[in-house]
Order: structure tokens, then C-alpha cells, then sequence
């Protein structure tokens, strides 16, 4: 079967028809778990495989609020293992490199089903090489708790690192040694899943303020350490030196003022990338000159907006994840800095905050001449990321621009067909890259206002001939038949398939 | 007419395929400092290549060859004089060897066929060519003379400093030379690479003393160069006023008129006619 975009969907799955589709259809939401009278208190992974009965073709979901520095995923992996479980689903929101101790419980069999929102490194790579036996399930951050809600993610035993919690299964991100921040990710999991499991390296009498609710957790397991603070957050993100990315940081500024958009009460979301912070970094010259304050800026937190929130430059911050050591100290110190769910922020059917935004701005593997966007794999074929919240914002922000150059490592970054839609062209307004940039001809009331603009505004067609005269016309990547995983839109319904490689 | 010229190191495919995206006036490929001896071949092949084979480049290429006292500055003329550039740089330039390189130039650009002539920019960096820049900037092709501060600091034996003072004679010799000549008086790069305010500030005093450009050893200074060296909005709106009230004098057949309380007078109108001339080519206006 064929989607609206023409791209393959296996059977068994709902091909995407457009961003929009939503509306138009009702969702049931599953009852929320039964609350819990008593929490056991454990110490140990193994007497908790023994206490909730897991066993083989169970599902079990994680957090990735400790990113790269998480332990507690791996060490559910490595009890798997000992107990030579089969046919187990993990349902991480995020799988990354330091996960790398799956790869040989895929090859095993005794994980056989995967559904998270990103994932890189080995266990991508290993996915990649067809080694799962089930496909692979890529949601958005908000298709996420969505999926969830609806029961069509049903998960058995969510097993959440939280860094503080108390003996009421209260539990917050903001402190701790372990401290990460937001915990948004956890929300729906916490809810939805018939088993909670908290694993802390903090346990308290009392969290004062608690970002997830006590009451719907069975278990809290006490271990010496949830995570490596190093790899949890990093030190500090910085806005890039690097003079191409910093030009066309002025462009996507350039675009965002002449569009009308750096104004009183505006709204924005930024990546964390060096290239979004400059971008960030400019607007706030901007806003100071002229005396402007935001509504709020939403996402992925980094230091670059707790400054700015500081500064008064935003009314609120609204957080499903810190990204660096500031936001983490702010979110415990700073009152309208929120930690809100994933739901919140990206699920369609919620009162989500993406659909407030005025801008937001994205990054780009790969984009096509209908404006399509890639973040999922590399234009092998190869994964190595996911949506995240790229199409949830996408489609929410009223101007949609990608940043990207225009070429990497000598490949053009725009293509014909990109390898692998993420998010689909309908949703993407604006491109920016070093060398031009060009407004989706669907976007008349954008190219109007930027008609007489003095920025150099192409076709993307156009864009696409410039690149090819620097590397030549890139040869076709042929891809095998054999899919290994599909590309779940924020609702439900499969906008692109992963292929063998 | 240019505001900034880029230093770009030869050696660099990476960078040289992005050379034109940094709004420089000027990108100057080098083959000297930049350039281990051990590369001075291979970069000279690269460079000449990339500009034979690249559709988009800078609105002015100059490549700055190695020195006439080297080995290398022959074929470094052989390899990249072509159509494709428009000036040589000439670092330690002299009187003598700026007419040497004009010889050599015209000998490529007859054997090689090229329908323009190469334009010359000499670096001075020398205490003999502080003295003597009155003949450098009469020399043949010369359209600009850039200030080397650097080597001119080992020259005199003095410390180079962020404010200068130890380079202000030179650097007011060469802006009076050029200024006479009316070609381009181009000052010394900023070599702090991460001290925006401290390049703002060098860039606003160099205005101050005459300079019409500036060279840049890094892209991202390239943006405060191109802010500084173009009239302010304030200088444009003031050129054109006295535009429109020299249109009425004219009218009037008066040669000399009053502004805002001030004489204007042909001095005046030209100054505001530069200003203008400038703003127009820079689209400012």
C-alpha cells in the first residue's frame, strides 16, 4: 500500500493522508491505571523482575530524560539477558549510543520489538542491518503518549529513572545527584502503563513540588545510581562559531523580521544546535532593541532561554527536557519555567503547546524539492535519529524554517525524493540555508510579504541546481525491498517505511 | 571599491568551497603565511583548479603569492593567473619588485591570452616601504595597498598591541598615499579572531584615519567590516539633504548655499556626493 506521499506502508499499518487529517477523526483514550494503595520498596533489578512477574514477550518502557548517561535501561537490558528472555518490546522514547549492550539481545531474540521517538548509534545501526525481528516503530514526541493514551502502545511495566523521589512515590527531575530537569517524557508511561516502577538514587521523605504523581507508581527501587551525570546533560550548548552556520543564522533572522514575527508577545521553539542558538542568539539582539518580550519559547530547554528568561525576555518556559546543566538549575529555582508532559507539548489531541508557537526552528538531514524533511536516516538509508518533536512542531508552528547548508560533507542537502519523509512538506514554510533561501510556493501569503525583501529568496529548484553545480548531480542510492521499520506520523498513521541496508 | 577582503587559506578544500558565501568585497586565496612549505605545490594546484572549475565565486578573487625573494612566487603566477582572478597580492612589496611583477604579469598575461589585465594590491610590511609608498602606489596595476602590521612590527622590532600606536605612523602614510591616488588604503587584519568589540573598534578608528577597507583573516569578521566601512545612516540622510537642497540652489543659480545654519559649498556637496556614491553601490540606498 501507498500513502499520500507515495511512499510504501506494510500491511497491517495506517497509511498517512495529510498533517491535517486529525481533525476529522475522534480518538478513545484508555483508562489510566488503577492508583496504587501501597508502594513496595525495592532494592535490587533482579527482585523486581521477580516481584511484577516479567517474562518473555513482556513490554517494558523507559524514559530518555538521562540521556546518554542513563543506567537504568542498561540494566534492565542486562537482567533480560541473565534471564534469557525472549520476545520482549522495549518501548524507550529515545534509544541512544551508550545503549549499545542491546544489539546482542536483537541478535538473540530476546528482544524482538522496539517502538521509540529517536534512536542512534548501534542498536540504529544494527536495526538498520535488519537484525530486529519486528519493525521498528518510530513515533513523534507527540505520536508518543498518543499512542500511549490510546492503548495502541500498551505497555506492561514502565521502569522510569527519577532523580529524587519520595516514600509517597512523588517524584521530580529537578534535584538529586542525578538531576535532569524535566521529566515529560515519563508522563503518559507513568499513567497508561499497568506497572510503575520508579528507580531512584535519592529517596526523601518528602518532594516538595513533585513533577510526576506518586499515585499511580507500584513500585520504588533503590539503586546507588540511576545514571552518569556527565552523560546525562551536557556541560554547556553553545551557539556555533562556525561562519556558515552563523550566516545563515542572519538569514533565518532576516526571514523571521521581515515576516513580522519578532514581535511583542511572540512565541518560538530553537533546537539546540549551535546554528538554532545563534539564531536564538540574534533574535534576543533584537528583542532587546526594541524593547520586546515573548509569550514564551517551548521545547527541549537549553541555558540560552533560562538567560533569556532571566533577563525577561520571556513570560514562561515550557520544558519537556532540559538539554544542558543551566536548565536543570532553573527549572528547580525558576517558577514559570515549567516541566510540562509530552502530551502537553506535542500530542494532537491534546491542548498542546506546539500549536501556539509562532516559529519554530528546525534542522534537516535531507529536504526535497515538495519540501518534505528527513531527520530519520542518512541518505544511505541508514538510521540515525527520528522525528523527536520535528513534525510535531512543524505542524503546529505557524512558520515552519529549516536550517541547514545547503551542502554537507559534499552531498547536497536537498534532493528529488529525500530518503525517508519525517515530516511532510505541507508543514515546512521556509528553507534557509547559506546560500538562499526558499519560501514553499504553497506559503502565497510568505512570498507576498517577502517580495520586496532584499534577502536572496529562490525557488528551492533553484537552490537545487546551485548546490549541484558545486558537487555535481549525486548518483541515485539503490535501497533493498526489505523493510525493517515504519515512520509512524504524530497521528498514528505511517508516513514513511525504513528499508534493509 | 571594497570594504573587505578575506584572507582564505589555499590549502583548504572546505573552506575554499565556501569562500563566496561570506559577503567579502574581496577573497584572497593564499599561498604564503597560511601555507607550510611542505603544502606550497599542492596549494597552488588546488587553488588554481577550484577557480578553473567553480561556477560561484567572490566577487573579486585575489590570490596573495608567496614572496619575490622565495622560490615559489613563479609558480605560483604560472599556475593561478588566469581570467578567472583579478589581482595579485604582493606580500614584502617594494618599489622594484612591484615593477618586476608587473613585467612578469604582462609576459603571462600575453603568452596565456587573458582579456583583462591583473590588478595589483602590494602588502606594505616593510620599513622601506613605509618610506617609500609615494612610488609604491604609483606603480603600474597597483589599485590598492594593504597594511601588514604584523611583519612591520618584527620589521621595526615593536610590539604589536590591540590599539596600535606603534603602527599609526604607517598606517596614516599609506591612507594619505592612497588617498592621493584615490585608490583603495586597505588596513591590517585584527588578528583576535574572538574580540568582536575590540575589530568594531579597530574597525571605527581605521574610518576615522582614512582607510576605505579592511582585510579580515576569519568570516565571521567580515560582517562588522562591511557595517563599519559604509556611510552611517545618519552621514546618508545628511548626503542627501544636501543633494536635494543643492538640486534647489542650483535652480537658483547659487554656488553656495546654507544648511541647518552652515555653509554648504562645493567641497561640502562632493563630500556628500562620495557619501552617496558610496551608499548607492553598497544598496544602502
Amino acid at each position: 500500500m501507498k500513502n499520500s506521499l507515495n511512499r510504501f506502508v506494510p500491511e497491517g499499518f495506517k497509511p498517512f493522508l495529510s498533517s491535517h487529517d486529525y481533525k476529522t477523526k475522534k480518538i478513545n483514550l484508555i483508562k489510566e491505571k488503577q492508583t496504587s494503595n501501597e508502594i513496595k520498596m525495592l532494592d535490587d533489578y533482579s527482585h523486581l523482575f521477580d516481584e511484577l512477574g516479567i517474562k518473555d514477550g513482556c513490554t517494558l518502557s523507559f524514559h530518555h530524560h538521562l540521556r546518554n548517561g542513563d543506567y537504568v535501561f542498561n540494566e534492565v537490558i542486562k537482567e533480560i539477558k541473565r534471564r534469557n528472555l525472549k520476545n520482549i518490546t522495549l518501548a524507550p522514547s529515545s534509544i541512544f549510543p551508550n545503549n549499545f549492550q542491546l544489539v546482542e539481545l536483537i541478535e538473540n531474540g530476546n528482544v524482538t520489538k522496539i517502538s521509540t521517538d529517536y534512536l542512534n548509534g548501534p542498536v540504529a545501526e544494527a536495526v538498520s542491518q535488519g537484525k530486529l525481528k519486528n519493525l521498528l516503530v518510530m513515533y513523534t514526541h507527540g505520536g508518543r503518549p498518543l499512542a500511549i493514551s490510546t492503548g495502541e502502545l500498551t505497555i506492561d511495566v514502565a521502569i522510569l529513572g527519577v532523580p529524587t523521589v519520595d516514600k509517597h512515590g512523588n517524584g521530580t527531575g529537578a534535584i538529586g545527584k542525578s538531576a535532569c530537569g524535566s521529566l515529560g517524557y515519563a508522563e503518559s508511561d507513568l499513567k497508561y502503563a499497568k506497572k510503575v516502577v520508579f528507580v531512584t538514587d535519592n529517596l526523601v521523605e518528602k518532594v516538595d513540588n513533585p513533577q510526576l504523581d506518586g499515585k499511580y507508581v507500584d513500585y520504588v527501587l533503590t539503586v546507588p545510581a540511576i545514571g552518569d551525570p556527565d552523560g546525562i546533560v551536557s556541560g554547556t550548548t553553545k551557539i556555533t562559531k562556525d561562519p556558515v552556520g552563523l550566516k545563515i543564522a542572519r538569514y533565518a533572522t532576516g526571514v523571521l523580521d521581515e515576516l513580522g514575527l519578532i514581535k511583542d508577545g511572540l512565541s518560538m521553539q530553537t533546537g539546540a544546535g549551535g546554528t538554532s542558538l545563534a539564531v536564538a542568539s540574534y533574535v534576543k539582539d533584537l528583542m532587546k532593541q526594541r524593547k520586546i518580550k515573548g509569550s514564551f519559547a517551548s521545547g527541549g530547554i537549553t541555558g540560552y532561554f533560562t538567560d533569556m528568561l532571566e533577563e525577561g525576555l520571556f513570560s514562561e518556559l515550557y520544558d519537556v527536557q532540559c538539554f544542558d546543566l543551566k536548565a536543570v538549575q532553573s527549572i528547580g529555582k525558576n517558577k514559570t519555567h515549567h516541566a510540562m508532559s509530552g502530551s502537553r507539548y506535542a500530542n494532537c489531541y491534546d491542548d498542546n503547546i506546539v500549536d501556539k508557537l509562532d516559529f519554530v526552528i528546525l534542522g534537516a538531514t535531507e529536504i526535497d524539492l515538495d519540501f518534505n524533511v528527513n531527520v530519520t536516516t542518512d541518505s544511505h538509508g541508514k538510521i540515525m535519529g527520528g522525528s523527536g518533536g520535528h513534525s510535531d512542531t512543524a505542524h503546529g508552528a505557524k512558520v515552519t524554517v529549516i536550517t541547514t547548508n545547503l551542502i554537507k560533507s559534499r552531498m547536497p542537502i536537498i534532493k528529488e525524493k529525500v530518503t525517508t519523509v519525517t515530516t511532510p512538506g505541507e508543514d515546512v514554510d521556509v528553507l534557509v540555508t547559506e546560500r538562499g533561501i526558499a519560501i514553499n510556493p504553497k506559503r502565497k501569503d510568505l512570498l507576498e510579504k517577502l517580495k520586496d525583501s532584499r534577502l536572496p529568496i529562490m525557488t528551492i529548484e533553484e537552490l537545487l541546481k546551485t548546490a549541484h553545480e558545486i558537487t555535481g548531480v549525486p548518483k541515485n542510492q539503490t535501497r533493498t525491498d526489505t523493510p525493517v521499520g515504519v515512520v509512524v506520523y504524530r497521528d498514528g498513521t505511517v508516513i514513511d517505511t525504513i528499508f534493509k541496508v | 571599491m571594497r570594504r573587505s577582503l578575506l584572507f582564505m587559506p589555499g590549502n583548504n578544500p572546505a573552506m575554499l568551497q565556501n569562500s563566496d558565501v561570506f559577503e567579502a568585497d574581496a577573497v584572497i586565496y593564499d599561498l604564503e603565511d597560511a601555507v607550510s612549505v611542505t603544502e606550497k605545490d599542492s596549494a597552488r594546484k588546488l587553488v588554481a583548479e577550484f577557480l578553473r572549475f567553480n561556477k560561484s565565486l567572490p566577487m573579486e578573487v585575489v590570490i596573495r603569492i608567496n614572496g619575490l625573494d622565495t622560490d615559489f612566487y613563479s609558480s605560483d603566477l604560472e599556475y593561478v593567473v588566469s581570467d578567472r582572478i583579478d589581482t595579485i597580492m604582493l606580500p614584502k612589496a617594494d618599489h622594484d619588485g612591484l615593477l618586476q611583477l608587473d613585467k612578469l604579469l604582462t609576459k603571462i598575461e600575453q603568452e596565456k591570452g587573458l582579456t583583462k589585465k591583473i590588478k595589483v594590491i602590494p602588502i606594505i610590511e616593510l620599513a622601506k616601504s613605509v618610506l617609500e609608498i609615494e612610488k609604491i602606489v604609483t606603480c603600474p596595476r597597483v589599485d590598492g595597498v594593504l597594511l601588514g602590521a604584523e611583519d612591520l612590527s618584527s620589521d621595526l622590532d615593536v610590539i604589536r598591541t590591540k590599539k596600535g600606536d606603534e603602527i599609526l605612523y604607517a598606517r596614516q602614510r599609506l591612507v594619505m598615499a592612497c588617498s592621493a591616488y584615490k585608490i583603495d588604503s586597505i588596513d591590517t587584519p585584527f588578528t583576535d579572531t574572538n574580540d568582536n568589540d575590540g575589530l568594531k573598534t579597530d574597525c571605527e578608528f581605521a574610518v576615522s584615519i582614512g582607510f576605505t577597507s579592511k582585510s579580515a583573516i576569519h568570516p565571521n569578521q567580515v560582517t562588522t567590516i562591511n557595517k563599519t566601512f559604509v556611510p552611517t545612516k545618519e552621514k546618508i540622510e545628511w548626503a542627501l539633504r544636501v543633494e536635494a537642497a543643492n538640486a534647489e540652489a542650483l535652480k537658483k543659480g547659487l554656488g553656495v548655499f546654507s544648511l541647518d545654519g552652515k555653509m554648504v559649498d562645493k567641497p561640502v556637496i562632493e563630500r556628500a556626493n562620495k557619501i552617496l556614491k558610496k551608499a548607492k553601490a553598497y544598496k544602502l540606498i
